[in-house]
């Protein structure tokens, strides 16, 4: 695929950063997760707790190797830096620029006992690779009754938008693969889950995508637990407590959610309830349906196209569990059911603004 | 920049010739050592396009001729008795079983089933050759491969009916067979998926210290057309992996015939542009195809990845859901039949070794038979799994959600009991 044009726009990324074109701003955690108040931290972005989190997976498992395009000089967003350098060639290597090649490579790495983590250079180019993920992958533990499986199986990805990626470095394919049993789904918002979560994924029994926001690769940086932790896959997390609304949220839309939070706090005397969703498959369904019961309200929103994106499933579910609980009809507040555009993504983003203003219609309902 | 200026200026006499010698030979340097995998590569001043109509064709490697008389002594493998006739009776095993369950499935017992008529000698001559460590994808075609192996009659009745014996737990359609007993991954419907798989499991094995074992992936003139098979190519030949590429060539996929899926010379003329090992060899021989494979499996083990494409032909129709009278005249399927049929082939080898006579030909057909009926009628009435079987191995764990939903079904069927075959189906485990 055409992905290598993004090299260059990789590192424009961190440019338009510093020129604070971003359209959130990033919030480091408040606190360190339950267990690791005193392991000691070290401040890293995005990219290099990705990469933290793969040297300590290779470190305590002798059989993980990691592969895809452009992996063994660093990766062009250098998530793999110096990791073939550490462990080998043998364990970090190339393979030939195809997808379905890559998926298909780690299904059978996985089905034989080894630890595969997968490298796909954009969210954007999986498609190929989407016959091999949902055919193969997601069923192979069932369809031989499990006698087979393909749970070491990790396929990293990057996901969403970068302020200019137009249609075809932008996009946020998670509900593509929601709609297949047997694949778990996750997108960290920030480093100290990035690692957690992907440590936790390359040791899940189950084939997992792992969703990584490229614009936080280097603008998202805070104090990540040193040492090797996991963070629990299918539990959502409440970042920000508050009565009047539940906002859902996951990846980079969690900054835009936080900010949009504290907006309504200050214009509206609204206290909003900010929760990570985390992993989107399978999803933690009662967290938020206790969210739901406190606040009788639920906004969700994410960058995807709102039409069979995955805030339809929260809804649907919701309605269905707290019907009785709920004050307002609960909203989404979505990219549009467009492809996704170059010149005008400051309009098709679900922003600040338009999550302020779902909040302020969802509480005046 | 200024070097670059001076070495332009040097525009004269023996300076240039000198520059150009020296030009040339870094470039062909180049390019043989990193753009062409050190093949010797030369410049030509004629104009020439390769025509690919006109390149020769890869030979057809065989021991034995259309009779079965061995052409070069030298080329005999020399089976022993207790060998040659497990071959013999492999083939002709699965040859009834297949007969059997193919009426069966006429006759609305089971939904669906393939034959492997006109293959046999390509299952067993391959699988013989191979160690029983070495982990096999098939393609769906293979169910030779697995009697080989050990896959019994009932292990086969079972899968077929789906029900509650069969070790894939009735998820797949009939013949999606699978062991991991016996290092045969479970047949998935897709086809190809499974050659980039099986590089995976490839490479996996060659980071074992002291490997001795190598992956083998089955496929059809068909398969080889997706994308999944140039991806695997490709990557057992940058990756050097341990596995044998093994293209069933049987002229057809479904009614497509091998004319109008390929332009070059066939498969195997695909291996060397990708840098694989490749031969070419008469399927319906099995002494060629156990030569062929047993020296694939050498230079598998060194790490050379080796693509065998095996000519023969489908002697039956695709699946049960086929009627290949409509895309091929019962001439052709004929002599093919009569002229060049695999079993018929090997049968003369073991015959004149005074090994196998008509006598025992009748006694054998008979037992199998026997036995395959027996495991037959005992698998149609086997019941099937409880139905919460069918929310099981979606992921290692039931998730809540799924749990929720299984819940549901209780309910419902508790209610609506009347309108689902739960007299089919066993009690819950508890």
């Amino acid at each position: 695929m055409n992905s290598r044009l993004l090299f260059q726009s990789a590192k424009q990324v961190s440019k338009e950063i510093i020129r604070g074109k971003a359209h959130f701003t990033f919030q480091p955690s408040n606190g360190l997760p339950a267990g690791l108040e005193n392991v000691g931290t070290t401040k890293m972005n995005l990219m290099q707790s990705v990469n933290e989190a793969m040297k300590i997976a290779m470190e305590t498992d002798d059989s993980a190797v990691l592969f895809g395009e452009d992996v063994a000089f660093g990766g062009v967003f250098r998530c793999s830096l110096d990791l073939q350098n550490k462990f080998g060639k043998d364990r970090v290597f190339n393979t030939p620029l195809c997808e379905q090649g890559i998926a298909g490579f780690g299904i059978g790495l996985a089905a034989a006992g080894a630890t595969a983590i997968a490298e796909i250079q954009f969210g954007d180019y999986i498609f190929p690779a989407y016959d091999q993920l949902v055919n193969e992958a997601a069923k192979f533990r069932y369809r031989s009754g499990n006698q087979f499986n393909c749970g070491k199986l990790t396929v990293r990805t990057t996901w969403g938008a970068v302020g200019h990626g137009a249609l075809y470095h932008s996009q946020s394919p998670e509900a593509n693969f929601t709609h297949t049993p047997g694949l778990k789904i996750v997108v960290p918002r920030g480093p100290i889950q990035a690692k957690g979560l992907l440590l936790a994924c390359i040791r899940d029994p189950n084939p997992c995508i792992f969703f990584e926001p490229k614009i936080l690769y280097r603008l998202a940086a805070e104090d990540v637990p040193n040492g090797d932790y996991v963070l629990p896959i299918g539990k959502a997390e409440t970042i920000k407590s508050g009565k009047d609304v539940t906002l859902v949220a996951w990846g980079t839309q969690v900054h835009v959610a936080l900010e949009a939070a504290q907006l309504a706090k200050e214009k509206l005397n609204v206290d909003v309830e900010v929760i990570d969703l985390q992993t989107i498959q399978p999803w933690d369904e009662d967290h938020i349906v206790e969210s739901v019961q406190k606040t009788g309200r639920l906004i969700v929103t994410h960058e995807a196209p709102i039409s069979s994106g995955f805030g339809a499933e929260i809804a649907s579910t919701i309605q269905k569990r707290c019907f009785l609980n709920l004050e307002a009809p609960i909203d989404r507040v979505c990219g549009f059911d467009t492809p996704f555009p170059h010149v005008h993504e400051p309009f098709y983003m679900p922003t600040v603004s338009r999550v302020f203003d779902s909040i302020k219609k969802t509480v005046n309902y | 920049m200024n070097r670059l200026i001076q070495i332009s200026r040097r525009n004269f006499g023996l300076a240039r010739k000198c520059l150009a010698v020296e030009g040339d030979a870094f470039r062909l340097d180049e390019y043989s050592g990193k753009y062409l995998g050190h093949r010797k590569v030369n410049f030509t001043e004629k104009l020439e396009i390769i025509d690919a109509n006109k390149t020769a064709a890869i030979p057809i490697y065989r021991v034995t001729n259309a009779v079965g008389d061995v052409i070069d002594q030298s080329q005999d493998p020399k089976f022993d008795k207790d060998q040659a006739l497990k071959m013999y009776k492999t083939m002709t095993k699965l040859n009834i079983l297949d007969k059997i369950l193919y009426d069966s499935q006429r006759q609305g017992r089971i939904s669906f089933y393939m034959t492997s008529f006109g293959e046999e000698a390509n299952h067993v001559g391959s699988a013989s050759a191979l160690e029983p460590q070495d982990l096999i994808y098939g393609q769906y075609r293979e169910a030779g491969v697995l009697l080989w192996r050990g896959f019994s009659l009932s292990q086969f009745m079972n899968q077929c009916y789906g029900n509650s014996e069969d070790i894939s737990k009735g998820r797949q359609m009939p013949i999606h067979f699978g062991s991991n007993e016996l290092n045969f991954v479970t047949i998935s419907s897709p086809l190809t998926t499974q050659l980039p798989q099986a590089v995976g499991s490839a490479y996996a094995f060659k980071r074992q210290p002291n490997n001795n074992r190598i992956a083998v992936v089955y496929f059809g003139d068909g398969a080889a057309s997706e994308g999944d098979a140039h991806a695997a190519f490709n990557f057992a030949a940058t990756l050097t992996c341990p596995i044998i590429f093994f293209c069933r060539n049987n002229g057809y996929a479904i009614s497509t015939p091998t004319s109008e899926q390929y332009g070059g010379d066939g498969i195997a003329g695909k291996g060397p542009a990708y840098g694989l090992h490749t031969i070419r060899v008469d399927g319906n021989d099995l002494l060629a195809v156990y030569n062929a494979t047993k020296e694939a499996r050498k230079l598998a083990l060194q790490n050379k990845p080796v693509l065998i494409e095996v000519m023969t032909y489908r002697l039956g129709h695709h699946s049960t859901s086929d009627d290949s009278t409509a895309y091929r005249s019962a001439e052709e399927v004929e002599s093919w039949g009569d002229k060049d049929h695999p079993i018929t082939r090997f049968k003369k080898y073991i015959s004149e070794n005074g090994w196998w006579n008509e006598e025992d030909e009748k006694t054998w057909q008979n037992e199998v038979k026997k036995d395959v009926l027996r495991e037959f009628g005992a698998a149609e009435k086997r019941k099937l799994a409880h139905y919460h079987e069918l929310f099981d191995d979606v992921y290692d764990v039931l998730p809540e959600r799924l749990r929720r939903q299984r819940d549901e079904l209780d309910k419902h069927i508790e209610e609506y009991k009347e309108h689902y075959p739960v007299d089919r189906i066993l009690e819950k485990k508890l």
